[in-house]
Parts: C-alpha cells; structure tokens; sequence
C-alpha cells in the first residue's frame, strides 16, 4: 500500500491504494469519478483517456503511483458548470457526436488534447488530420462521422 | 494484476541498484507494453522500478554527426523534436506512427528497444540507422543488440540509458500497420549510411527485426524504389499469423522498401 496524492480536476486528492492500482481505478473506484470508462482490456479503446500533466493517457495503462504529484484531469473537469459546458462538448452535442455515449468521454478528453497539441505546434486541425489523431479511441456506434465533425466545430470555437 | 511493489527512481544508479535489491523486479518505463502484459497476468514482477521520471535519460542532443535520445524520452518527444526532425527526418516519423497518441505520450525509445517486440518500429530505426545502445554498463551495436523474438543482448538488470543514431545521408521508414493494433505487419527502414546501405525489416521475420542483405546489395547499386522491384525475401523466415501468411508478408518486404526509399 501506498499513499498516491495527485491533483484531480483542481482537488487535492490522497488515497492510500494497493501498488498495483491502476489510474483508472483509482479515479472509479477511489475518487467514485465514474466519466472515465474502461472498454478493454488491451490498452486499445480510449474510452479511459484522461490528461496527465497536461497530456493525453490512457489511465487503464498507467498506474496511479506514476501520477503521484500530477495535475490529473478527468471528464468530470471539463466544464466550468453543469450548465455552461465546454465547447468540445456542446460540439459533440450539436453534431450528434454520439450514440450511447460510452466512448465519449475518452473521445472528448482526446479532442481537446489533439486540438491544443496541434494550436501549440502551429499544425492545421483538418478532417484527415483528426481522423489519424482519433487512431487510439474506438466507437462501437456512431460509425465516427459525426465525431469528426463534433471535433472540427469544437476545435474551432475553442479559444 | 498480481501485486508488486512501485518504486520511483531518481538516476540511473538509484534504479540499478534498486533493482539489484529486488526479487523478481522490472524497469518500468512508460507502461505501454508492461502494464498491459501484467493486466493480462503474463508478467509479475515483484517489484516496478520507474525509470520514466528519470531527467538524465529524458534528454534529446546532437553533436556532430551523433543525434542522442535518452532511454525515458517518450515517442511523442522524439516524433515532435525540430532537432530529430532536421537530423534524422526518417526517426520523427518513425517515432509518430507508434500506436496512437496516448501510447506516444507514455511510450519510451529504452522500454521499446528492450521489450524488442517483433513488430515493434523502433528496433527497425535502431538497426536500419546503425545505432548504438548505450546502457548502465556499457555500449552495444544494434547489430548485436536485437537478438531474437523478445531477446536483446541486455544482461539481468541492465539499463537502457540512450540510444545514439549516427546522421544518415539519406533514410526512409514506410510501415504496413496491421489495422488494429497499428504494429508493423512489415515495416521498413533503408538508409545511405556512412558504412553503406542498411536494410532492416520489422513484424515480419519470424526471429524478429532482421538486415536484409539482399535489399542492401540491390539498394547499393542503385538507389530506387525500382531496384527493390524482384528481389525476393525467403517466405521460410518470415511470421505467418491471422493477419498474413508467410507469402504475404514476404512480398510485403519488398512493397515497403521500395516505399522507404520513395520516403527518403
Ligand atoms: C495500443 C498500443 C499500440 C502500440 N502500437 C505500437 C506500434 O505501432 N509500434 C511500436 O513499436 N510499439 C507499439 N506499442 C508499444 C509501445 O511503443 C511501447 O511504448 C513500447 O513497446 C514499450 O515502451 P515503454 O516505455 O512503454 O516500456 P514498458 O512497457 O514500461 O517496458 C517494456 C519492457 O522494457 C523494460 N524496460 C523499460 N525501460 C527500460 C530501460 N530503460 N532499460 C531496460 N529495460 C527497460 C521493462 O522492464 C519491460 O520489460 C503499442 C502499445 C499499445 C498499448
Ligand atoms: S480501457 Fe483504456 S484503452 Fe480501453
Ligand atoms: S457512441 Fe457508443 S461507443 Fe461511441
């Protein structure tokens, strides 16, 4: 055992888990933030996906130990209220950027990050580009076209 | 997950001699093979010594005509470095066609180069470019580093702590994903190099990333994508899976080295 202490959505955090406690379990089971979602057990899916430090990962392949100290940051952390989302959000709202809504949160976690990665490298977010970035978030229902284009309208109305 | 005990280490002597100390421990770099591997019960070591937060090894320099990597920089550095991109151009994009953004955030050159998958992309660039591993101990050629499936020269407990690249004249990287996993079926790195063309094949050789000689004498001779045209790959040496057989991928061989060259 061992007292992991992080940042999660600009809250201390400190919980005393079993070494081997992998991130995602942490932020579920711990810190009962239920947004992260694990859809595999082979690190491929991306529903998982968190920021780390600022970076995108996927929280089902890191263990919570190695983010001691991090600046975590889930779903949950997204929006500044219930009632004022984030852009990336309304956008998947908007373009019917999901059906069931498993995959979502790991998709939205990954636009953000594509989309602040790409502003910061001077890159162009276009439909080829987002589809290539999407590599490691799979969808079982929309078919990813209405994700791309919640991501392109999301990108843009992103500040 | 079987239990384990997590340990960060601070450098390379922290790590080393933690180890040592250990039962049955492991380096743990960024996870993306290991963690994996211990969800699925297939590994369980007693103890995880972390060498990803390690600074010394998370540094990206050229000297000359040596571009060095540490072992800890993870492929989204290298694939984002302006300094591997103008050095080494075939690294970069080697380095972001790994898997996917989020496995490129955590996934480190020294875990992939130890773990030596036989699909993996960076022991095609380590050979292909004739790089050298340097680790905790010593330096090792990549053309005695990769020894077989899984297997690298690397002693019990020894350390990857960077892997130095000589500037190619000219070099290219062309990889056949598999289409889920986004390994190599086949992928291929040719370079011009100091010491002639080098040839090395990844996801097909059925004992793991190999040199092609064949490949090496024709792309000597003239260096096109035509020349690789009829040059043949013994199918007796390569893997056959679900995702190709050995004819498949033999001829694949070929295809993604004549597109290597077009990358270079
Ligand atoms: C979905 C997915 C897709 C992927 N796609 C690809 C792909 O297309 N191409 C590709 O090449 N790889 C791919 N990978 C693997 C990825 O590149 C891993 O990052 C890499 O294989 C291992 O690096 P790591 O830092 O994560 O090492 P870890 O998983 O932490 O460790 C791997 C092994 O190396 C040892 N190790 C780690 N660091 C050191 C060190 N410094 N010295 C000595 N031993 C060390 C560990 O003990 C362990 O045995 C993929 C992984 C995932 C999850
Ligand atoms: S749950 Fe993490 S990648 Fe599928
Ligand atoms: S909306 Fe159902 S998995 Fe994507």
């Amino acid at each position: 055992m061992t007292k992991v202490s992080m940042t999660v959505n600009g809250k201390a955090r400190s919980v005393e888990v079993p070494d081997n406690t992998l991130l995602v379990d942490y932020i579920r089971e711990n810190l009962r933030l239920t947004g992260t979602h694990v859809g595999c057990d082979t690190s491929q899916c991306g529903a998982c996906v968190v920021h780390v430090d600022g970076q995108a990962v996927k929280s089902c392949t890191m263990l919570a130990a190695a983010a001691e100290g991090a600046e975590v940051t889930t779903i949950e952390g997204v929006a500044a209220s219930k009632d004022d989302l984030h852009p990336m959000q309304v956008a998947f709202k908007e373009n019917h950027g999901l059906q069931c809504g498993f995959c979502t949160p790991g998709m939205i976690m990954a636009a953000t990050d594509m989309v602040s990665r790409y502003k910061a490298a001077g890159k162009t977010l276009d439909e080829p580009a987002i589809r290539e970035e999407l590599e490691g978030n799979i969808c079982r229902c929309t078919g990813y076209h209405n994700i791309v284009k919640a991501i392109a309208d999301g990108a843009s109305k992103m500040a | 997950m079987y239990d384990t005990t997590y340990y960060r280490a601070s450098s390379v002597s922290d790590a080393t001699s933690k180890l040592a100390g250990t039962e049955d421990g492991k380096f743990l770099g960024g996870g993306q093979t290991l963690i994996p591997t211990m969800k699925q019960r297939l590994a369980a070591p007693s103890d995880l010594v972390d060498v990803s937060g390690i600074d010394a090894l998370k540094n990206i320099s050229v000297e000359g005509d040596t571009v060095t990597i540490g072992a800890a920089c993870t492929h989204a550095q290298v694939a984002g470095s302006s300094e591997v991109a103008e050095a080494i151009p075939a690294l970069a994009s080697l380095a972001n066609g790994i898997g996917d953004p989020a496995v490129r955030a955590r996934g480190t050159i020294g875990g992939s180069i130890a773990n030596n998958d036989p699909a993996a992309d960076y022991p095609a660039g380590c050979l292909g470019l004739g790089a050298t591993i340097v680790t905790d101990a010593r330096e090792i050629p990549a053309d005695e580093f990769f020894v077989g499936m899984f297997e690298t020269a690397l002693d019990e407990g020894e350390m990857v702590t960077a892997v130095k690249f000589p500037k190619a004249t000219k070099a290219g990287y062309a990889k056949f994903p598999n289409p889920a996993s986004r390994y190599a079926m086949v992928g291929v790195l040719a370079a011009q190099t100091a010491n002639g063309v080098r040839v090395a094949v990844t996801g097909a050789g059925n004992d793991g990333v190999f040199r092609h000689a064949a490949l090496e004498e024709a792309l000597g001779a003239n260096w096109s994508a035509d020349a690789t045209q009829g040059v043949s790959t013994d199918e007796g040496d390569m893997l056959a899976d679900i995702h190709g057989s050995a004819e498949y991928r033999a001829h694949l061989v070929g295809v993604m080295a004549g597109r290597a060259v077009d990358n270079s």
